[in-house]
């Protein structure tokens, strides 16, 4: 063992390894992102009010609290598939009265449930964030999560 | 302490440990948000909680990493650092960057990408102080030795610094977000974190157990080749459900599965090493978290990981508790432990003092992993049962929340052990001065 895996040998193949495996992963990484622009991701289109949305979604930090496909903190629901969950997919005006009378309701104030902070937020900026998550929502995740309540 | 400039690194490791406590009680804070959730609701919410939590993990992690190079490469080197003065720089503007992360948290301003959550002026001030850390260190390695250990520690340094331009791209499509997002943190955490780690633990090994260079060096490239082999592709596993094509589904389960080999290689290596090394080094301490944080990194990444990586199982369990469980003792084991290891076998040479009254250190170790193990054990059976009620059952989700409140009591309880074993860790380190007796004059009878 130790006269045919001597140390260069060893360093040559990570070096040579890790170069070929960047090189695969960099390939597939372009051809993933053609296909979330193309495919993926086309079902709606990409509009300002999606962006103003995403900006608010980040800005008051959402993803510390709930997850977005799956990915973020444990406390609260699942959003990535909440316009379907509410049945206003299809319908931004249902899927802005929605969330608008949610996030109005906040915080509960209810003794031992969990709190979602209130959020100053225009009325522009709410569209915006229910365009955002119908956007997110008509994403083609490959079939997840496993059913409505996310 | 061979040469004067690695005194530097006595800072970084003081910060580091002053982040480390910040980051338990966050998180202790955190779990008990989960117990009793009107906790603070409308002062600090969960949200700023929890990126305090996760952000002084990052910043302590990455301050004991840069303290540990600025350690040992002057003597893998066998010269002094490029610039002593670089290294306090480069250390001030951290220590300025997190104190304003922080204060821009608690005031509510920060960005919307988990873990990137940094203003602006922050991540830049990340940037320079990585590019200052980065010339300062390959000056000095340039000029001096070139052995294995700085070569990979330099690799996973300089990989790590350029994959954190993608924290400043961020696209409007979510889908693609979320595809560079992980360049940071899959990539971080499961290739260029671990070749930190193996070239620590590799160091370690050598200093403490004895065992010729020559060996310790070929295995760690085998080391680092099986974790990048596995790990560049293994990104695959976080490509499942964001919109990215369905032939991640097998890349990711076949790579990320191959992912388990570098954390059974860094534990099989620590044991192997420890047993032929003929040396009875001192410091058991340093050498039961060096064996300790390869184990439990082999439990936490590898084992809780390919637990829930398969894309048939990930379809069910993804975003979790099972989730939060496999990160907290994969994070622990693997790079919380590992630092303490280096803080723990370098902080008595800095301080200039043999590695005496060890039992303090030792038992934080236990009580640490104790309760991380515990902790983990809890998130993973509410994970299981959250992953039956809600992704099979279809329950929704704060009804089967309203479920698992036990286990969130236990998750607390297991969280203070933590506490109380990061606090007598920093103690050890700090406090305790004096030989076991002080020689003093002998007692007078009759007192």
């Amino acid at each position: 063992m130790s006269e045919i895996l001597t140390k260069s040998r060893a360093r040559n193949v990570f070096y040579g390894g890790s170069l070929f495996f960047v090189v695969v992963f960099v390939a597939m990484t372009v051809h993933s992102h053609r296909y979330i622009v193309e495919t993926s991701t086309a079902g709606m289109p990409l509009t300002d009010e999606v962006r103003l949305g995403k900006h608010v979604w980040e800005r008051a930090s959402c993803i510390n609290c709930h997850t977005l496909h799956g990915e973020g903190a444990y406390f609260a629901p699942e959003v990535g598939n909440v316009m379907t969950r509410w049945g206003v997919l299809d319908d931004p005006e249902g899927a802005y009265e929605m969330l608008d009378g949610w996030m109005q309701a906040q915080p509960s104030g209810i003794e031992g449930r969990r709190q979602m902070p209130h959020f100053d937020i225009t009325e522009e900026e709410m569209r915006g964030l229910a365009e955002f998550l119908r956007w997110a929502d008509q994403t083609d995740t490959q079939d997840w999560p496993p059913n409505d309540a996310g | 302490m061979k040469y004067q400039s690695q005194k530097v690194a006595y800072a970084y490791f003081l910060v580091a440990m002053a982040l480390f406590a910040i980051q338990v009680l966050g998180g202790l804070l955190a779990g008990w948000i989960y117990v009793s959730p009107n906790t603070l609701s409308e002062l600090v919410p969960f949200n700023v909680v929890r990126m305090l939590h996760t952000n002084a993990l990052i910043v302590w992690l990455l301050l004991g990493f840069f303290g540990a190079a600025y350690y040992l490469v002057p003597e893998e080197s066998e010269r002094e650092l490029f610039s002593v003065r670089l290294a306090y720089i480069q250390l001030a503007i951290l220590v300025v960057g997190t104190l304003g992360a922080v204060v821009s948290y608690l005031v509510g301003i920060h960005g919307g990408r988990e873990f990137l959550e940094q203003p602006l002026w922050v991540k830049f001030g990340i940037l320079v102080a990585a590019v200052i850390f980065l010339v300062n260190i390959s000056m000095t390695v340039l000029a001096g030795r070139k052995t294995a250990i700085t070569n990979i520690l330099l690799m996973g340094l300089w990989l790590l610094s350029l994959l954190w331009i993608f924290a400043f791209i961020n696209p409007d499509n979510l889908s693609l977000d979320k595809m560079y997002w992980w360049f940071v943190v899959h990539l971080w955490v499961e290739a260029t974190w671990e070749l930190v780690m193996a070239a620590i633990l590799g160091y370690l090994m050598l200093k403490m157990t004895g065992v010729d260079r020559e060996v310790v060096e070929k295995w760690l490239y085998v080391i680092v080749a099986t974790a990048l082999f596995s790990g560049i592709l293994g990104t695959g596993h976080h490509f499942l459900w964001i919109g990215t094509p369905g032939y991640w589904q097998w890349v990711g389960s076949i790579f990320s599965t191959f992912e388990v080999i570098p954390f059974f290689a860094m534990m099989s290596f620590a044991f192997v090493m420890v047993w032929k090394g003929r040396k009875n080094h001192p410091n058991k301490a340093a050498l039961l978290w060096s064996l300790g944080a390869s184990t439990v990194a082999f439990f936490g990444a590898g084992v809780w990981g390919f637990l829930h990586t398969l894309h048939g199982v990930n379809f069910y369990t993804h975003g979790t508790q099972i989730t939060a469980a496999h990160g907290h003792l994969a994070f622990y084991g693997a790079y919380v432990a590992m630092n303490l290891a280096m803080f723990s076998y370098a902080m008595p040479q800095l301080r200039g003092r043999d590695p005496y009254n060890q039992v303090l250190n030792m038992a934080s170790f236990w009580l640490m992993t104790g309760g991380m193990a515990f902790m983990t054990f809890v998130l993973t059976f509410a994970g299981t049962i959250q992953t039956h009620m809600q992704r099979i059952v279809g329950d929704y989700y704060m009804d089967v929340q309203d479920q698992l409140g036990l286990f969130y009591m236990m998750r607390f309880g297991a969280g203070a052990a933590v506490v109380l074993g990061a606090l007598l860790f920093i103690y050890s380190q700090l406090v305790v001065r004096r030989e076991v007796i002080a020689p003093g004059p002998i007692a007078t009878p009759g007192e």
